[in-house]
């Protein structure tokens, strides 16, 4: 057998390649992504990246009834998207397998919230694994399909920043190809009107009720749960990456239940463990589902007394929780600036933010790179709520307070997140007679979860050519009559286009078009260089916010702007705001 | 805990990713258990960014946290400082050079502070450090300064010579092979 030392994500996608998988659809989302990318290098998989979480879940049921096993990974607020198919796919079921990852985001390194999926799986009454390790995550992978066809079910996989983006040493074997399942005609089953979705909610009862007996015991024997009897003073009941860090802290001092499925949970393989131990943890990561599970049961547990609901745990803090152990540590005797993310050098993003700065606008922002824009110095967003929240608010903002404040607000969205739910927005707008400007940020990419194709960039998610999507057509065929596309490295008309636009009172939408400067295939100009007998060290090129550009204090004791010629693409943005024309080529 | 335990830091972009991969490849080479975590999306555009490499007999978490990690390898100065107390006690900072401005400091609501390496010693940490930018260009190439510092770590770690540059060899482009050989050596042989 081959080992490989291979990211969680990639495991899963070799999981469902060994599962025999022939169906993924999915929609990125940082620390997700990277199943989907790696499963579509196997070619006995069709993969593609849907416009949206709901659609990819939608598509993987289609499949599923078309007796296909199938999948879709998403992270934690993806599901939030995809949660009205997830609810009802519980009652119907599945012909294929079907299994969902949903990867959370303990410590938001890239998201918006902090939520828990395990309690999307308790109200969907749907079945939960999550794994440790990239071994487990490619193991329980598989695992989940072959239940998934045993007790009639869509599965979820859940996964932490923590398990998709960690490599460890993984065993990989051969696909196994199966047949399509046949397909037949059963709208008891798969039509959920309410007098089969009454039928349907009493089978999904009694599954959950065979699920919890088959944690309690097949589970074992299948290594998805596990007890380790070891010094028993201390019990610790763990799922996922928290049971690493439990092990890593406490080693042979302490007895485990580890828990590889976590809905539904064990009762019987609980209340033994507990019976075991003298004092026993509850130790999980965001909310205390285990440990209000143990209540229910009776069982005395400490979880949330000494663990808290927010960020991400490790073995110091477990160890310092349960031992009062503390690490030593040194530092340096000064203040550390923070380093938040930027706008790279570069960016089409900062041209646009730039042209818009000084008119003293409400900005409704959205999800992805340009979220960065909200910092210091742009400050170009006033709110960001989730995707595809800019175009309908920037509605609601403008219908609470009317023509004036719609003269002086606009929406900012990207290309992917525009198509992902912003046009619905857009529809709003215009049925409803709003006046809303609503501008595109179109890079041809999907950027922050690092550089995905798109339906509107007229890329497969293989690199294939396909049907873009023409946005200005489609802004015209929902009734926008007035459609104008900018380059926002032209500031000046960039900013008279938006000026025009906002004083129309009827709905704009601006297609601010421009390729991420990181895309291989966008060609740079030569680096910028600041001409320091001009300079006078005013500081108005810092305010474009551009990490290439920086002070210096020069031998004659004054401080002048620099341009970094390693990160400088030559974008010009930072020309403009110069008026003493000291940036240039030269 | 036994085993090793390595930070890697920088600046998001600088390449960090493929010096973990590496670290990581070194490692299970000579038969050893391993975690590699990494950083993707958002801080990857320019943040402060870390990613951590455990080896061992059996290793079960994937992080590191304060106080456990034997090496700091850091592409940039200032980062050397920020994750100064992830250090374990008698461990070593391996560090470029190299200074790059955070926002906070280009805008000027925060200074760089003055000879950051130097403070890292006076602290009583064993430091060393290189213009990796400079050595890697030598090398034949500005994009060798995670193989320049890897040479410096793989020095101070002890790590078997041979075994580095196979797992060089098998990871990079083949047209790059060259350049980061020489480049692995500069820092090796510092």
């Amino acid at each position: 057998m081959e080992k490989k030392l291979l990211l969680g994500n990639e495991a899963v996608a070799r999981g469902l390649y060994e599962a025999g998988v022939k169906v993924i659809s999915s929609y990125p989302g940082t620390p997700s992504t990277e199943i989907t990318e790696a499963a579509s290098k196997y070619d006995e998989m069709y993969s593609e990246w849907a416009p949206n979480e709901k659609v990819a879940f939608e598509v993987a049921i289609g499949a599923s009834f078309g007796g296909a096993r199938s999948f879709c990974a998403m992270k934690h607020v993806g599901l939030n998207v995809a949660a009205d198919p997830l609810y009802t796919a519980s009652y119907i079921g599945v012909n294929g397998g079907m299994v969902c990852a949903v990867a959370d985001d303990p410590g938001m390194h890239s998201s918006q919230n902090e939520q828990d999926s395990r309690r999307h799986a308790i109200a969907a009454k749907v079945p939960m694994l999550e794994p440790a390790d990239s071994q487990e995550a490619l193991d329980f992978t598989k695992i989940a399909f072959d239940l998934s066809e045993q007790f009639d079910t869509p599965f979820l996989l859940r996964l932490s920043t923590r398990i998709s983006h960690s490599r460890s040493l993984v065993n990989i074997s051969e696909r196994a190809e199966l047949p399509l399942k046949e397909y037949k005609k059963d709208v008891m089953k798969n039509v959920m009107m309410p007098a089969m979705a009454k039928k349907a909610h009493v089978k999904v009862e009694a599954r959950n009720e065979a699920l919890a007996d088959w944690a309690d015991t097949a589970a074992f024997e299948l290594g998805v749960n596990k007890e380790e009897i070891f010094n028993t003073e201390i019990g610790i009941i763990a799922a996922g990456t928290t049971y690493n860090y439990a092990r890593e802290a406490m080693g042979e001092n302490a007895s485990y239940l580890k828990l590889g499925i976590v809905n539904p949970l064990p009762k019987k393989a609980i209340i033994d463990f507990a019976s075991k131990v003298k004092t026993l943890y509850v130790i999980e990561e965001l909310d205390d589902i285990i440990e209000t599970h143990c209540i229910k049961l009776g069982v005395k547990a400490i979880g949330r007394e000494v663990f808290p609901p927010l960020g991400e745990y490790n073995q110091s803090m477990i160890a310092s929780a349960i031992l009062g152990t503390r690490k030593e540590t040194v530092a340096v005797d000064c203040e550390i600036p923070p380093r938040p993310p930027v706008l790279c050098a570069g960016c089409p993003h900062r041209g646009l933010y730039y042209a818009l700065k000084n008119l003293n606008l409400y900005v409704s922002g959205d999800i992805g790179c340009y979220t960065l824009g909200a910092q210091a110095p742009l400050a170009m967003m006033d709110t960001c709520v989730c995707m595809g929240a800019s175009v309908s608010a920037l509605h609601g903002y403008n219908t609470a307070r009317g023509t004036d404040a719609a003269k002086k607000s606009i929406a900012v969205i990207g290309d992917s997140t525009f198509i992902h739910s912003g046009i619905t927005g857009l529809i709003d707008i215009v049925y409803n007679k709003g006046m809303s400007t609503v501008i595109v940020l179109d890079n041809s990419i999907t950027g922050m979860t690092g550089h995905q194709n798109n339906p509107l960039n007229g890329k497969t998610i293989k690199g294939d050519p396909t049907t873009a999507v023409n946005l200005e057509a489609l802004a015209k065929s929902i009734g926008i009559n007035r459609v104008v596309v900018v380059d926002p490295f032209d500031i000046k008309a960039t900013r008279e286009a938006v000026k025009a636009e906002l004083e129309a009172e009827e709905p704009s939408l601006v297609i601010s078009r421009r390729p991420c400067a990181l895309l291989k295939s966008v060609t740079h100009a030569p680096a910028l260089k600041i001409d320091a007998d001009k300079c006078v060290g005013c500081k108005m090129c810092l305010k474009v916010g551009c990490p290439a550009i920086s002070q210096k204090i020069f031998e004659n004791g004054k401080t002048k702007a620099v341009i970094d010629p390693n990160q400088c693409l030559g974008c010009g943005v930072c020309i403009e705001s110069c008026r003493l024309g000291a940036i240039g080529n030269n | 805990m036994n085993g090793i335990n390595i930070l890697i830091v920088g600046v998001g972009g600088q390449g960090t990713l493929l010096a973990s991969k590496l670290m990581g490849k070194i490692f299970i080479d000579s038969g050893m258990d391993v975690k590699v975590s990494e950083v993707h999306g958002m801080s990857q555009r320019g943040g402060s960014v870390v990613t951590y490499v455990r080896a061992g007999e059996k290793v079960f978490s994937p992080v590191i946290d304060m106080g456990e990690a034997d090496v700091i390898i850091s592409f940039e100065a200032l980062e050397s400082a920020r994750w100064l107390p992830y250090l374990k006690k008698g461990g070593t900072v391996i560090s470029n050079t190299a200074q790059i401005d955070p926002m906070p400091v280009i805008m000027g609501n925060a200074v760089y502070p003055e000879n950051v390496l130097g403070r890292i010693a006076d602290a009583g940490v064993k430091v060393i450090y290189a213009n990796a930018l400079d050595l890697a260009t030598q090398a034949g190439s500005a994009k060798a300064v995670n193989i320049v510092l890897l040479g410096m770590a793989a020095k101070v770690l002890g790590l078997n010579y041979d075994d580095c540059l196979n797992a060089i060899r098998a990871t990079v482009p083949a047209k790059t092979i060259e350049v980061n050989e020489k480049a692995f050596n500069l820092g090796y042989n510092l």
